[in-house]
Order: C-alpha cells, then sequence, then structure tokens
C-alpha cells in the first residue's frame, strides 16, 4: 500500500442522507484496511442547508479536511450542490451527480435562478468522468425515495473493484434498522447497475 | 477493537473507560453528542440540565462526593458556567472532574467565535486539546487521571472539525475508579470559599500550576517530532493535521496539553530547529505565551488568520507566500444561489413570525431554530445575543422607550431557552414593572441541536418519563398576571393575541400550544389535510404566500392571464412531497387560489 490519500467530497442537502452515505464510506475502507478521516459539519444543516462531508483514506491520514482543489471524487446528491464544488475536483477527477434539483429559498422566491445545465458543465471540464444516476427514480421503483443515497452509494461502489458487494453490503447492514435492510440492499444493487 | 468514531462519541467513550460515573451537559453544536452517546452505557449516570451552570454544579458535586464526573458543552455554554467553574479552579475535586467544551471556528452553528484557550489561563487550570477521535478518546482518560493526580477540574477542549469529525478509535475496557465514594465534613475548609480560605486556596493554585508545567514536559501528548530541523512548527489539535498535512517534512512539537506550557520541551525544540513557525487556530494564544517566555518566533499571526477555521490550503498559502498557486477556477461560487438553513415546512415559528411582521414590532430574538425568523423574507427577528437575553432585551427597551415602545416590543424565546435563561429575566420584568411581552415558542423540545428532552418535556435523557414544567403555573408564580395561550397556525387569532398584549402597558407572557418541532418522534400535530395545491387557474401571481418563506412553495415566472383573463407575471407551484399541509399558504391567499389536497389524490 503506498501513502497516497483518496479524497472523497460528498454534497447535498440536509436530508438527503449524505451523512449515512459516508458512513458507509467509512466502514468500507477501513474494513479493507485503510487509515480513515471522515469531516461534517451538523447543526444548521439539519434545517435544509448544504451539507458536505469530506471523507479520506489511505495509509495515514491526518487532514480530516481535503485540500482546496484535491478532490479524487465527488459525491453528489443534488445538482446545485455539485456544482457549488466543482472548483474543489481536480482535474482528473471522477463526478457522480443525482440527477435532482432541490430549490433554494432565493430561487423559491424568484430572486434568483437555479443554474442552468449542470450536467453539461461538468461534461465541458471532467469529460467522461461525469456520471448523471437518476436516484430518485430508481429508489422510488423500488417503493422509497429515502433510499436515494443508497443508490447513488451502489453506483460509486463501481469505481472501487477490489472492494467486494459484500463489504458494501455488510456496511449498509450495520448502520441500518433491519426493517430496511431489504429495500436498501436493493438500492445499493440497482445503483450499481446504473454506472 | 477498532472501530471508527465520532470525536464526540470517542470523548464520550473515553469517560465511559476512565469509569465515569455522572455526566451531565446541555445540548450545543458540536458538543450535543457526547452525553447521547454516553447515554447508552448503563454504569453512566446522565442528565440534561438546564443549562451549562447547572450541569457544572451537579457534576462537580459528583465529584465532591469522590465520582468521576463530566460536564459538557459548546464554547458559550462555558461563559454561563463560568461562575461555577472559576471557583471550582480553587476547591479543586475529589474524584476526577472534567469540562468538555467545544469551540466552533468559522461560526458553522453558534452566535461568536471565541477561543476558549484563554478560560484555561484565566482560571488557571489546564487544558487538553485533541487533534482527532482516537486523542480524543486517549486524552479523556488522561484528563480524568490530571484532575486526581492535580486535584482540579481539566478542560478538554473540542472543535467543529475534531468534535465532529471520524477516525480509527482502538476500544478498551473500562477501569474502575479508584477513589472511594463519601463526603467528609472535615474537608469543609477546601470547599468553603470563604476570603480566609480563599486566600489558603490561592496559594495552591499557584503551587498546583507550577506542578502541572512541570507535569506538561513529561506529558505523553506532546510530542516532538525532529524531521527537517530548518523549520520547526508548534500547533495543536485539528490545526497540526492541516499543517503536517500539507508541510510533512518540518519538524513538529505538537501540544495535546496548550495549558499550562512545557517550558523544558519548548526550550528543547528551540534549540533542535533553525526557525520556529506557530500554527494555531483563532487567538494567538500559543504566539504570545511563547514569545512571553523569550523566545523568537519566525511566523506566527503575522501570517496564519486569526478568525475563521483553518485549512490545509489556508495553511500552504500562509506558510508558501507567494509560491502559491491556487486550482483553477472553474464557476465563480458566489454567483451560484445560497443555501442557507431554513424552517421546516409547516413549522409553527414559521407562523408566529409571519403574525409578527405583519404587527411590525421589533422583536427580540434568542437561540434556536427560530433565529432563523431573521432571514428573508420573514425578516422577523431583530437581535440574537445569547441563551435568555431577548426577554431583558425586550424589557430593557421599554424602559428606555417608555409609553412610545407599547405595541412594539416584544420577545420570543424556545421552550428549551426559557428554561435555560428566560426565567430570571420574566421575573424582573414584573417585579420592576416593565411591561415587556415574552412569547415562549414551545415545540417540546430542543429543536437546533437535533431534539433533545428537557424539564419541559415530561421525559429524562435516557426516555424515563419525568416531572413536565408547567409554563403557564410558573410565569404565574412569578408574579404575570397576563398569561395567553395561543395556536401560532391561526394566523388571525394569533396576531390579534399578539397585538392586545404589545399594547398592555403590564408584562405578559404567551405561550404557544400545539406546535410541536415538525421533525418530534412523540408528538405530531395533525393538520385537516394532507397537503395543499394551487388553483393555477386563479392563482394571480401576487407572491403573498411567497412571503411565507416555505421551503415548499415556489415561484414560477411564466407571464399569461387567469381564467378571468387578468394579467399575471407568473404562479407559484407547491410541492406536494415536501407540503405537510399546515394551511398558512391558504389563510394568506387573498384569491382563495391555495386549496386543501386530498388524500391519495
Amino acid at each position: 500500500m503506498d501513502n497516497k490519500v483518496t479524497n472523497i467530497l460528498l454534497s447535498g442537502v440536509g436530508g438527503q442522507g449524505a451523512i449515512l452515505a459516508s458512513n458507509i464510506l467509512a466502514n468500507v475502507f477501513v474494513e479493507a484496511g485503510y487509515d480513515v478521516k471522515k469531516s461534517e459539519v451538523h447543526g444548521m444543516a439539519q434545517r435544509g442547508g448544504d451539507v458536505t462531508t469530506h471523507f479520506r483514506y489511505g495509509k495515514k491520514v491526518y487532514s480530516p479536511l481535503i485540500k482546496y482543489g484535491e478532490v479524487d471524487f465527488l459525491l453528489a446528491f443534488e445538482l446545485l450542490e455539485a456544482l457549488r464544488y466543482i472548483n474543489h475536483c481536480k482535474d482528473s477527477a471522477r463526478i457522480v451527480i443525482n440527477d435532482q434539483k432541490i430549490l433554494p429559498p432565493a430561487v423559491n422566491l424568484g430572486q434568483a435562478s437555479y443554474p442552468g445545465d449542470i450536467p453539461a458543465l461538468f461534461k465541458k471540464y471532467f469529460k467522461d468522468n461525469v456520471y448523471i444516476v437518476k436516484g430518485q427514480e430508481v429508489a422510488l421503483s423500488l417503493g422509497n425515495a429515502q433510499a436515494a443515497n443508497v443508490v447513488l452509494v451502489g453506483a460509486f461502489s463501481n469505481f472501487f473493484p477490489e472492494i467486494k458487494d459484500a463489504m458494501w453490503i455488510s456496511a449498509l447492514t450495520d448502520l441500518l434498522p433491519k426493517k430496511l435492510h431489504g429495500l436498501n440492499i436493493k438500492a445499493f444493487e440497482e445503483g450499481k447497475k446504473r454506472l | 477493537m477498532k472501530k471508527v468514531l465520532q470525536g464526540n462519541e470517542a470523548i464520550a467513550r473515553g469517560a465511559w473507560e476512565a469509569g465515569v460515573t455522572v455526566a451531565c451537559a446541555y445540548p450545543g453544536t458540536p458538543s450535543s453528542e457526547i452525553l447521547q452517546e454516553l447515554a447508552k452505557y448503563k454504569e453512566v449516570t446522565t442528565q440534561w440540565s438546564p443549562n451549562e451552570k447547572v450541569a457544572v454544579e451537579v457534576a462537580s458535586g459528583a465529584a465532591l462526593a469522590g465520582a468521576r464526573a463530566m460536564a459538557c458543552m459548546k464554547h458559550v455554554g462555558l461563559n454561563v458556567a463560568s461562575d461555577p467553574f472559576m471557583t471550582l479552579a480553587y476547591t479543586g475535586i475529589k474524584g476526577g472532574f472534567v469540562i468538555v467544551v467545544a469551540d466552533d471556528p468559522n461560526v458553522h452553528s453558534s452566535q461568536n467565535e471565541q477561543d476558549s484557550r484563554n478560560w484555561a489561563r484565566f482560571a488557571k487550570v489546564p487544558m487538553l486539546e485533541p487533534g482527532d477521535a482516537a486523542e480524543c478518546k486517549e486524552f479523556t482518560k488522561i484528563a480524568f487521571d490530571i484532575s486526581e493526580r492535580f486535584d482540579t477540574p481539566v478542560l478538554l477542549k473540542g472543535e467543529t472539525r475534531v468534535s465532529h469529525s471520524d477516525s480509527i478509535v482502538e476500544l478498551e475496557e473500562r477501569k474502575a475508579s479508584k477513589t472511594a465514594l463519601g463526603l467528609d465534613r472535615k474537608d469543609a475548609s477546601k470547599y468553603v470559599m470563604v476570603p480566609a480560605n480563599v486566600r489558603v486556596r490561592r496559594k495552591i493554585i499557584e503551587e498546583r500550576m507550577r506542578k502541572l508545567e512541570a507535569y506538561a514536559d513529561e506529558f505523553s501528548g506532546n510530542v516532538m517530532e525532529i524531521n527537517d530541523s530548518s523549520v520547526g512548527v508548534i500547533t495543536a489539535g485539528a490545526a497540526y493535521m492541516y499543517t503536517k498535512e500539507v508541510f510533512p517534512r518540518y519538524s513538529y512539537l505538537k501540544l495535546g496539553m496548550v495549558w499550562p506550557l512545557p517550558k523544558k520541551l519548548l526550550a528543547d525544540f528551540f534549540k533542535k530547529v533553525k526557525k520556529v513557525i506557530v500554527v494555531e487556530e483563532l487567538d494567538p494564544f500559543l504566539e504570545t505565551e511563547i514569545k512571553a517566555l523569550g523566545y523568537k518566533i519566525f511566523h506566527g499571526k503575522d501570517v496564519i488568520p486569526t478568525m475563521y477555521e483553518l485549512s490545509p490550503e489556508i495553511i500552504e498559502k500562509a506558510l508558501s507566500g507567494k509560491s502559491y498557486h491556487a486550482p483553477r477556477m472553474k464557476v465563480a461560487p458566489d454567483d451560484l444561489p445560497k443555501r442557507p438553513p431554513n424552517m421546516c415546512p409547516g413549522c409553527s415559528h414559521r407562523a408566529l413570525f409571519y403574525s409578527l411582521k405583519k404587527l411590525g414590532a421589533f422583536v427580540f430574538g434568542d437561540i434556536g431554530c427560530y433565529t432563523l425568523g431573521a432571514a428573508p423574507p420573514l425578516q422577523a427577528l431583530h437581535s440574537c445575543i445569547c441563551m435568555g437575553a431577548s426577554v431583558g432585551q425586550a424589557y430593557g427597551a421599554g424602559k428606555a422607550l417608555g409609553k412610545e415602545g407599547l405595541g412594539k416590543i416584544c420577545a420570543v424565546i424556545g421552550d428549551s431557552t426559557f428554561l435555560h435563561g428566560g426565567i430570571a429575566p420574566v421575573m424582573d420584568t414584573v417585579y420592576n414593572k416593565g411591561y415587556a411581552t415574552s412569547i415562549i415558542l414551545d415545540n417540546r423540545t430542543t429543536g437546533m441541536t437535533g431534539l433533545q428532552e428537557h424539564a419541559g418535556t415530561g421525559y429524562t435523557l435516557t426516555g424515563e418519563p419525568a416531572n413536565m414544567v408547567d409554563y403557564e403555573k410558573l410565569v404565574r408564580a412569578l408574579g404575570v398576571k397576563r398569561v395567553r395561550k395561543v395556536d401560532p397556525y391561526n394566523l388571525k387569532q394569533a396576531t390579534k393575541t399578539i397585538k392586545e398584549e404589545m399594547e398592555t402597558d403590564e408584562a405578559s407572557v404567551i405561550i404557544t400550544k400545539n406546535g410541536p418541532c415538525m421533525l418530534h418522534r412523540r408528538e405530531k400535530r395533525k393538520f385537516p389535510y394532507p397537503y395543499y395545491t394551487i388553483d393555477a387557474g386563479t392563482c394571480r401571481g401576487c407572491k403573498a404566500c411567497l412571503e411565507l418563506g416555505c421551503p415548499a412553495i415556489s415561484w414560477v415566472a411564466v407571464e399569461g392571464v387567469t381564467k378571468n383573463g387578468k394579467k399575471r407575471k407568473g404562479t407559484v407551484s407547491i410541492n406536494r412531497t415536501l407540503c405537510p399541509g399546515c394551511g398558512l399558504c391558504a389563510q394568506v391567499c387573498k384569491f382563495k387560489s391555495i386549496l386543501p389536497g386530498k388524500a391519495g389524490a
């Protein structure tokens, strides 16, 4: 194992389940033998504000925060919240975005407009490394839109072929109450096919 | 066994492993999770206290009785608890006593950005500063040992990027405290802080600080790493993690104990490295002390910011100067619409603030979700200082304005905040003949910090049924004659009641009823309809409903005409999945264009 540290930025809106997703990543990469660090802002984020989680793994990780411009993977649960962190990504970054718009207050009030074609903008800079996933649609087809976060995790897991599905699923089931296991395992598996 | 823990969970685990038996707190970001986590361990008596002062008093009482005890709070909480804290430094303890104080650099969720390290110097007590979850656990355990060995309260400093960061922690077993339980009346001179005893204890504090300084030189958390000896960095906590990340080859003196400083270790470090840089978040605390010892530093707060939080790139930029190249900017982030926190759809606070806005009152606010009433479009909250300040400020403003202020002033304070710091100022308003109207926004929980129980909810931290404060009886006992209850969702009635009370030249209290937090798991308000919809044919696009600032309502700018041929610049749309059916928008619509939706339709 070399000393390279991999930087994953998760972004979304409070209530979308970005924190659960980052907890799954933490469990998986610890199980795979890495040092991990994760940092998030709680508190007011619960009230519909933007939420970001910095997640880092490698042989030895010091900073819980990713250096500006050093993001290797962006996992965004909402389109505008993806765009907000575009500058944080390396040119070689791989980007997974949930195809969902949640309007911020100024847009609701008609005082600002929601930015235009966000996927196209990402593709301009990151070419084929941009993946748009219809998380809500997939989760809804399984019976619960809330599982969109796990659909995204499933899609994201494709970037780590060395980590077996069983490890992702065991991290998932460790973190969720039993009654949600069936739905979320399906969400993970369906998500995995979407990338 | 290894486990990924959040800093706060690791502090809880460390306290449990250290044999703590009593722990108290008032919730406050970023410290709230410590007690919630500790409550899972059956060996520990955990409780939400009404405020941080009480938490420190209760925990220190347990420590005086020989138990290992802990009190946890956010940075501003220690301001509230500073009275017992400052004098507990004189009495010392018996069982280990640790106060966790969590700072919030960059003010993610606070009313100020104070640097808690100053409390350690001020009170003359040691302070440990962990940099990640593993250190959180380790330092918490050591803090209890230091407390007993030196007979002192110990401060453990958290902060957002440590308390709310996760990393790998090695779990160990619990060890019971060796200190015997019991109170001895013969110890009175140590605990009765009257002048004659204080003067004795005062001297002991000075002696204790010298012993602690010597201990700092051997403390395992003060670590010297000599690599490239041309540059040495003195740092602590999260700042160490950021600096080490960008300058791995520099030499380091990482201070796990930020007060008192290890004098021999510092002397040794200054001998071993050529240039010394001090990297610390917020105040030049270490820098000032190191300079006072007579050392010259190469860089410190001349380049490192004295405000907001640090990060790897801020440190890299500060220390590399002109050789720093920022990554290419693809989008100007300031051009993107912001996403500030907002009250939830259906929140009872939104209803109340809408009424207050219509009344044009100057609203003295307080700490909680309802502080969001200051944000557009409501903008119906005009001051927010600290827990409980709203009531006293409203009363004081009334004293200054006299009759001119009648009908123009009120205070809003949440249920938990009222119990924390609002009772005494209500009593003062009555006693000193003020006329302020205080509105207790009773949402049945401590909302902003994540729905914690309090003395008014009827349940304890561990979920046991408990006494429930009756706010009406309480304020009547304080002497308030005019006590009204309002349903905030009935805009007309609520507005009328508030107006009457604001115009009355006598102290009054209004308590909101039937408005539990929308995220409340136990209590729910039942709305008559599952959601509301817009009648697109009659909507005139007047935007009256948008004034509520409800996340479920949005503007659709498409020019057109209503079915009666009235021109409009657009319409609104209601997001059915977000709308809980509170019906406020239907109450404010003059054109009856907002209609109840049917279940399953």
